[in-house]
């Protein structure tokens, strides 16, 4: 079971609380995380990456394990403590703008 | 008794605003989609409980919220727009080709006839349409296949597709307006379309009456004649009696006619309404005077209605789709500012009064008389 800590913005959208659980088959992957939160939630298919593309968008941001993962490519398998649910994996959106 | 529903779209969320028809006591619901851009509400002329909003965000994309009770309660529809084929490119600042890149949607307009179909004007421009109430959207590819495509730049805003017109005589007529490339007609409801651009003249492109290229702010039409359009272009405020096949100049006696909206009055075809704004260098109102001016000879002749509005140290914008009339039978004129007031006439603009002052600020404004 992955954790996962979504921003204010998407969690409205959602009708979630601050965390999420998610089933991800391994290997667990930002692109995988990212296919299971839009299967389980579909209002936030497109808000997280493009929906053509599944580009990044670019003002969000993946965190796990005190790590900026978000230039990983989107098949790497993150760390076990993400996969195994012992640590959160969290979608921030980034502080930009004044 | 009838009344009046107000959709104000902002910076930072919707707000719909309700009055019986006397419009004098008014009550605001909102933040709808709190914290998020809505570009544009509005509401289906065959069921006015079916609304249609455009939410979007630079963090998080672009959604298309509908309510099928009046705004009360709200749902996410489809929200992919995916463009035909091999999107190619246009033109970009610099002149080089850009490639066409889904941004946001600027303008939605439901159909004239059927309460599931709607339209949707984007950034890069594009016209979209639904058949499912927003739940799939298919691109007109024939607008953006326009031999002159790869020709369209982008205004300071984006390029972006801001106006839809619906013909209400003709069904297979549509016209849109894309800041920057001009008006484009479809007279065979959206497979092809034309460029209607003669008679405008832009000082600020290279070849001042080029066939595409002009920075057209928006157009409107009354529906009993469709055939004679009005347009707020980035200067200059202009008529056409063809269609669009032809422009001429009715600034008349602005103070200028730099500006955004442009709307005609419900009931009176030849009334029109256009606030002046001072420049493109400085979006505010001429000597800080919030104007709303007033024709009611179509256009050249031109009269300021201040009673009621600030005239004083008032440096607020009204964007393009941030104006709007009601059909009761003193016809009713709407608009919102960027300083986050929304003003409101039950008189043909005679006299104004804020039915609300304090919002983010206003993107866009739609009204619905209700019966």
């Amino acid at each position: 079971m992955i954790r996962v800590m979504l921003p204010q913005h998407l969690r409205t959208l959602a009708c979630v609380g601050d965390e999420v659980q998610i089933d991800i088959e391994s290997p667990v992957t930002i692109g995988s995380i990212v296919d299971g939160l839009e299967k389980s939630y579909p209002v936030l298919r497109g808000t997280m990456r493009d929906i053509v593309t599944h580009r990044r968008r670019a003002l969000v941001r993946f965190f796990a394990c005190g790590e900026d993962l978000s230039l990983l490519t989107s098949d790497l398998p993150l760390p076990d403590a993400v996969a195994t649910g012992t640590e959160p994996f969290i979608v921030i959106g980034a502080i930009a703008g004044g | 008794m009838s009344g009046v529903r107000v959709l104000v779209g902002t910076k930072k969320g919707a707000f719909v605003l309700t009055s019986d028809g006397k419009r004098e006591q008014w009550k605001i619901d909102g933040p709808h989609f709190a914290g998020w851009e809505i570009y544009h509400v509005k509401g289906s002329p065959v069921d006015p409980n079916r609304l249609f909003a455009s939410q979007s965000s630079g963090w998080f994309g672009q959604l298309i919220q509908r309510s099928d009770d009046g705004g009360a309660t709200w749902n996410p529809v489809g929200n992919e727009f995916t463009y035909e084929g091999v999107p190619g490119t246009h033109m970009w600042y610099d002149g080089t080709q850009h490639p066409w890149e889904f941004k946001r949607v600027w303008h939605l307009e439901p159909s004239l006839t059927d309460p599931n179909t709607v339209y949707a004007g984007v950034e890069d421009a594009a016209l979209f349409r639904s058949d499912d109430a927003g739940g799939t959207w298919q691109e007109l590819a024939g607008l953006r296949g326009h031999e002159t495509g790869p020709k369209w730049q982008p205004g300071a805003g984006g390029m972006c597709l801001h106006t839809i017109l619906l013909d209400p005589i003709d069904p297979q007529r549509i016209f849109i307006a894309i800041s920057a490339a001009g008006a484009l007609r479809s007279d065979d409801a959206g497979k092809t379309w034309k460029p209607i651009n003669k008679g405008l003249s832009s000082q600020y492109i290279p070849d001042p009456n080029a066939e595409i290229g002009h920075c057209v702010h928006r157009i409107d039409m009354h529906p009993s004649r469709p055939n004679v359009l009005f347009m707020q272009k980035h200067w200059d405020v202009m008529r056409s009696d063809d269609s669009g096949d032809s422009w001429r100049e009715v600034s008349g006696n602005l103070p200028t006619d730099f500006g955004f909206p442009i709307q005609v009055h419900a009931h009176e075809p030849e009334t029109v309404y256009v606030v002046p704004i001072k420049s493109d260098a400085e979006h505010f109102p001429p000597e800080g005077k919030l104007r709303v001016y007033r024709s009611r000879t179509g256009g050249n002749e031109w009269e300021a209605l201040t009673n009621g509005l600030p005239q004083s140290y008032c440096y607020v914008n009204v964007l393009r789709d941030a104006m709007a009339v009601d059909n009761l039978d003193e016809c009713g004129v709407y608009f919102g500012t960027t300083g986050g007031q929304v003003y409101a006439s039950a008189n043909s603009g005679d006299t104004w009064m804020p039915i609300a002052r304090d919002l983010p600020a206003v993107y866009s404004v739609e009204v619905q008389t209700l019966a």
